[in-house]
């Protein structure tokens, strides 16, 4: 468990650092190309605790498709080459108290929840079709009522894009 | 499958990428030289290069120096990291793309679970350089392309993966190995002589697969993001030199990857019928006939591209969204009802 150990504390400090670059930085397009980096981080860990179905599903949609579209939406609007000063806003320190706090209940509750389980070598690996089998088995109506609230969504985009 | 070499994790590792190191640069100058040089002047009627080595083979050699020495210019309004990382992040998206594909039973960088779905995931992080690239060039002509492709990239994703749904519920797994196998264990009407290629059984799949794979490779007729007459040449305009070379390369190597995608899932990849799905010599013959396949179907690709004029912009948007997308989806439900019923 070395190798994953020592990989995880490096992709740990690409992410948080990537993170707050993110947040700094005073070119949005460099903010969009840093959370891209956060997240691709994210996806190397999952590789690293065996969940390669996630890590693939996040390279997909997240990168492909998610951030993907946010640049284009940057890029067709307003996006300038160099600094631009009215990225930082007056209410950063607010913003950033709300991210400490959250940070703060996300990791009390995960280390309270979880904080005493260990990862075994050797452990159950869930492969792909395991995770669709218990997709839909034991998670079939949080999966369903996904499903629904997506499309719900769906077709609340396309009734607010009609013209006539 | 007999443990022929048994290595530590590390180096089997460290071979099977030194060996994909070398082959994505060789199968992109195969494409280019046979299909690029030789097939498209023969459709032309020219000679096309014919000097420098037998047949011209070493033009490209030529070619690479060339490239090689110009100067390596950045536009003095360009953002220069980004314009700089832009090409690196295309072919990284390249070579991500080589790690699954499979070329015998055990002659593959990483048999991923995913198979597949890793393939779609990672051939889908270019667009993110061609949008870095466009957007970093400051130039309007470059922003435009970056824009086109990207709208374009994500437009022909949506089929390319639903057509590669059909696939997965016929065989099964998202596996490549596994889909391999399962062509080579089927039966066409009770007879197992050739296995059953998922051409036949899914050929409106393959023509989907194919018309997007044409897209998202941005070959003719579907150029619109480097369109030159009108855009001058899109998001790569302002690259000169090595780095234009890194876009050339991923454009063919991504060509051969998706080749290789098609002859795996459509074609029965590298199996050989009357062999085992498992046997040994199919290590050593595998490779040869992936590599005939893959050929084969990227004549297609280049002969499509050789033939058609461009579309314009709200055709190709129109076509993805009304005619590819709604056909993939019918093609997944005829598909889920076979297996169901069968």
């Amino acid at each position: 468990m070395v190798a994953q150990n020592i990989a995880f504390g490096i992709i740990s400090g690409i992410v948080v650092f990537s993170a707050l670059r993110m947040v700094t930085t005073r070119n949005i397009v460099h903010s969009a190309l840093f959370l891209v980096a956060v997240l691709a981080g994210l996806s190397g860990q999952y590789v690293l605790l065996a969940a390669e179905f996630v890590a693939t599903t996040q390279v997909l949609v997240y990168i492909g498709a998610v951030m993907v579209l946010f640049l284009f939406g940057i890029m067709l609007t307003k996006a300038p080459i160099g600094k631009s000063m009215e990225m930082t806003g007056t209410q950063w320190p607010i913003a950033a108290g709300v991210a400490l706090m959250l940070g703060a209940v996300i990791l009390y509750s995960l280390i309270d929840q979880f904080g005493s389980d260990r990862l075994t070598e050797g452990g159950k690996i869930y492969r792909t079709a395991d995770v669709g089998d218990e997709v839909f088995s034991t998670y079939i109506i949080p999966f369903e009522a996904i499903s629904v609230l997506l499309l719900a969504a769906l077709i609340g985009a396309i009734v607010l894009a009609r013209k006539d | 499958m007999i443990e022929l070499l048994a290595l530590p994790y590390w180096q089997e590792t460290s071979i099977k990428l030194g060996l994909a190191l070398v082959v994505i640069p060789t199968t992109s100058l195969i494409l280019v030289y046979l299909f690029l040089f030789k097939m498209m002047a023969f459709m032309q009627s020219r000679l096309g290069p014919n000097e420098t080595g037998p047949y011209g083979s070493l033009q490209l050699i030529a070619e690479a120096i060339k490239f090689l020495q110009k100067e390596d210019i950045n536009p003095a309004q360009a953002d220069r990291r980004v314009f700089r990382l832009a090409p690196v992040v295309v072919l990284a998206s390249t070579f991500l793309l080589y790690v699954v594909l499979p070329a015998g039973p055990d002659a593959v960088v990483q048999n991923l679970d995913t198979g597949v779905f890793y393939a779609m995931a990672v051939s889908s992080l270019s667009v993110l350089g061609i949008l870095m690239a466009g957007w970093a060039s400051a130039n309007k002509y470059a922003l435009l392309g970056g824009l086109r492709a990207a709208g374009q990239l994500i437009a022909y994703e949506l089929p390319l993966i639903l057509a590669v749904m059909g696939v997965v519920i016929q065989a099964e797994t998202m596996n490549l190995q596994g889909i391999i196998e399962a062509q080579a264990t089927g039966e066409i009407f009770g007879i197992g002589l050739i296995g059953n290629p998922f051409i036949l059984t899914q050929f409106l799949a393959f023509l989907i697969f194919m018309i997007a794979a044409q897209a998202e490779l941005t070959q003719t007729p579907f150029d619109m993001p480097v369109a030159e007459t009108e855009l001058v040449g899109g998001y790569h305009i302002e690259y000169t030199g090595f780095r234009f070379l890194l876009f050339f390369m991923a454009e063919f190597g991504t060509a051969f990857a998706f080749a290789a995608l098609a002859s795996v899932m459509f074609l029965g990849g590298w199996w050989i019928p009357g062999f085992d799905v498992d046997s040994n010599i199919l290590n050593i013959l595998g490779p040869g006939v992936m590599l005939g396949k893959i050929l084969l179907v990227a004549f297609f690709i280049f002969w499509v591209r050789f033939t058609y004029p461009r579309l314009r912009e709200d055709q190709l948007q129109k076509f993805a969204w009304k005619v590819l997308i709604p056909l993939a989806l019918v093609n997944i439900v005829i598909t889920g009802i076979f297996k169901v019923v069968f």
